[in-house]
């Protein structure tokens, strides 16, 4: 290849990130900035903006603990043992990846909504999923399930199973073996499943907008918030917040990147030594 | 301290009709250093996972120190195993790696963290690596790990030690070097000891008895000189080294090879019937004869003279002392010493052959 040629590939690959990834967050930064960082600031103090950053925290914090626990348990599963439909399991697991979003919030809404299948019953109880904060979690949790499951279960493979039958005969439990042996052996590939998978909780907006029904200061998360006050003509306060979370998510996915390079170390190394 | 395994029996799971392990039945007494012989796919490391409890059976027993190990679990079976692949923890370090089993102890039965430091470097001067503790894994060479692995089996005193190809990814001169200190290491502990291994030579030279193994079963069971000797099959005889083959008959207490240029030699106490002797190489003697068997120099082993035979249909490649002359106008071959089989089973006796041949 030439050298004209290589330049051009890079330039050409440059200028389409340049347009189609870092432009946008910067515009929605230079919006938020339209009349001032004090101006922009003091958008987010308003009580609906608090309410929303906090729902998206609250959610954010707890389906990655659900899903962080879900995808080691079914990663681990699905690499340790071998049992019938194993590779339907593991197309499973990415269900949430092809299927629409929106798709999601329907099943919820269907099962938990007032007409839905439960929710009447439910409601007699005066638990409340559609509509509230455990419908939001039930939502998200649909939509992140796969990342830290696929993250981690490349690694485990690769592991094998060598090293927990060591672990077993040198006489250690089940919960030593996995704390001390295969989660911490597994670390980086999981912290990288675990930022993924945040930094698509945060983010996440169509499932959660069925099921959430829109009630500002109650169940709007960020991203859902962010379309109200763009709808309301309030634009800054829109891109203030626009820009808060487009600056978590790249956060999260800085660090991930920081750790995705340490697992690659670690599953070179694991290689050697096979 | 000793395993007795009886009749065990384990089918391929999903597939019933193949039998990975077909009544297998051994007794190892305290002390002794066995080894599991065969080629890949005989059984071997099967019965060895058998034994330390990795890998279920459909029946039969394995008992270790006169308990049925049905009732044991990992700990109590008192066994270290050391893994083809070393399988270490590579995310924690040498020390660690051999302090594992004793930091797993429950709070009651783990020694003080002093006294775990003080196993781990006995540990670590026993392996001859006392200054690798705070390396991790990836950081040693093959042999290095290979010995970790060992010291990390033996850091809670098992009585009983297994291995599974243990040497099988190191280079021929330090695997010879390991494993003759394996062996020291293994009479200085007192261990009971059973390693799995392809290599015929590497068990001959570090074990007290092989245990051959051909699709699931046991062939032979017995010390280097009786396999030798008395080999139960032909596969035996040809697993343990090389081996030459003369298809033949006895006749009133001749045996008569079919090949030309063979001589003819007595055998005693054998029923007539067809039979095969078996030799190796260097079993044989030549003399000069006119119109004998083509012969010609084919290179040199242990200071010893490759000859390569005509015998017509086949060529044979035999041993002679180097100081040997070729004889330009064709040879006859004098088998020396044979084990004669018929059906694939030794006729008994052969050293009646060897009287003979002497």
């Amino acid at each position: 290849m030439s050298a004209l040629t290589r330049w051009s590939l890079v330039g050409a690959t440059w200028l389409i990130i340049l347009i189609v990834l870092i432009l946008p967050p910067l515009l929605v930064l230079s919006e938020a900035l339209r009349d001032g960082l004090l101006t922009a600031l003091q958008t987010l103090a308003d009580p609906d903006a608090l309410s929303a950053i906090q729902l998206t925290v609250e959610m954010t914090i707890l389906s990655v603990a659900i899903n962080t626990v879900f995808g080691v348990l079914a990663a681990w599963t699905i690499s340790k043992y071998r049992f019938p439909f194993r590779g339907v399991l593991v197309a499973l697991i990415e269900i949430p990846i092809s299927v629409s979003p929106v798709v999601a919030g329907l099943v919820w809404l269907l099962l938990f909504g007032s007409q839905g299948w439960w929710g009447a019953a439910l409601d007699r109880y005066n638990i409340h999923i559609a509509f509230a904060s455990p419908g939001i979690l039930l939502a998200t949790l649909f939509v992140t399930f796969p990342y830290v499951a696929r993250t981690v279960l490349p690694l485990m493979e690769q592991q094998g199973r060598d090293a927990e039958d060591a672990a077993m005969l040198l006489g250690a439990s089940f919960w030593q073996i996995l704390w001390r042996v295969t989660l911490p052996d597994a670390r980086w590939a999981l912290l990288s499943g675990v930022l993924l998978t945040t930094a698509r909780a945060m983010g996440e907006f169509g499932a959660v907008s069925v099921v959430s029904g829109h009630i500002p200061g109650m169940t709007e998360t960020m991203p859902l918030h962010i379309e109200t006050l763009y709808n309301g003509y309030q634009s800054v306060a829109a891109f203030t917040m626009a820009a808060l979370l487009a600056l978590m998510a790249m956060l999260t996915v800085g660090f991930r990147a920081m750790f995705e390079n340490r697992a690659r170390r670690m599953a070179k190394a694991g290689g050697m030594e096979a | 301290m000793s395993v007795r395994i009886e009749d065990l029996v384990r089918r391929a799971p999903g597939n019933h009709d193949r039998i990975l392990l077909d009544q297998v039945t051994v007794d190892i007494p305290d002390g002794a250093f066995v080894a599991l012989v065969g080629p890949s796919g005989a059984g071997k490391t099967t019965l060895l996972r058998a034994i330390a409890g990795l890998d279920p059976f459909d029946t039969g027993r394995i008992v270790i120190d006169d308990r049925n190990t049905n009732d044991l679990s990992a700990r109590e079976r008192n066994v270290g195993f050391v893994f083809q692949n070393y399988a270490l923890f590579r995310h924690m370090t040498v020390a660690k790696n051999i302090s594992f089993g004793l930091d797993v102890l429950p709070g009651s039965q783990r020694p003080a963290k002093s006294e775990i430091d003080r196993r781990v470097k006995e540990l670590l001067d026993l392996i001859q690596l006392p200054d690798l503790g705070s390396s991790y894994p990836q950081r040693l060479s093959g042999g290095q790990r290979q010995r970790v692995a060992l010291a990390r089996a033996l850091a809670t005193r098992p009585k009983h030690l297994l291995l599974d190809e243990p040497f099988g990814a190191l280079d021929p001169v330090v695997r010879r070097t390991v494993r003759q200190w394996l062996r020291s290491l293994h009479d200085q502990l007192g261990l009971t000891t059973i390693l799995v291994t392809h290599d015929q030579e590497e068990a001959l030279d570090v074990a007290d008895r092989l245990v051959v193994m051909q699709d699931g079963r046991i062939v032979q069971d017995d010390g280097a000189e009786a396999l030798e000797n008395r080999p139960a099959t032909p596969f035996v005889m040809e697993f343990l080294g090389e081996t030459l083959s003369f298809p033949g008959r006895i006749t009133g207490g001749m045996f008569l090879p079919e090949l030309p240029h063979v001589a003819p030699f007595p055998v005693a106490g054998i029923a007539d019937g067809p039979a095969a002797a078996l030799i190796r190489p260097h079993e044989i003697r030549l003399t000069p004869e006119a119109g004998g068997a083509p012969v010609q120099r084919a290179g040199s082993r242990y200071g010893l003279s490759k000859l390569a035979v005509d015998l017509g249909d086949r060529i044979v490649d035999i041993l002679v002392p180097a100081s040997e002359a070729v004889p330009a106008s064709g040879v006859k071959l004098h088998i020396a010493a044979a084990r004669l089989f018929r059906d694939d089973r030794l006729l008994e006796p052969t050293h009646e052959a060897r009287v003979a041949a002497a």
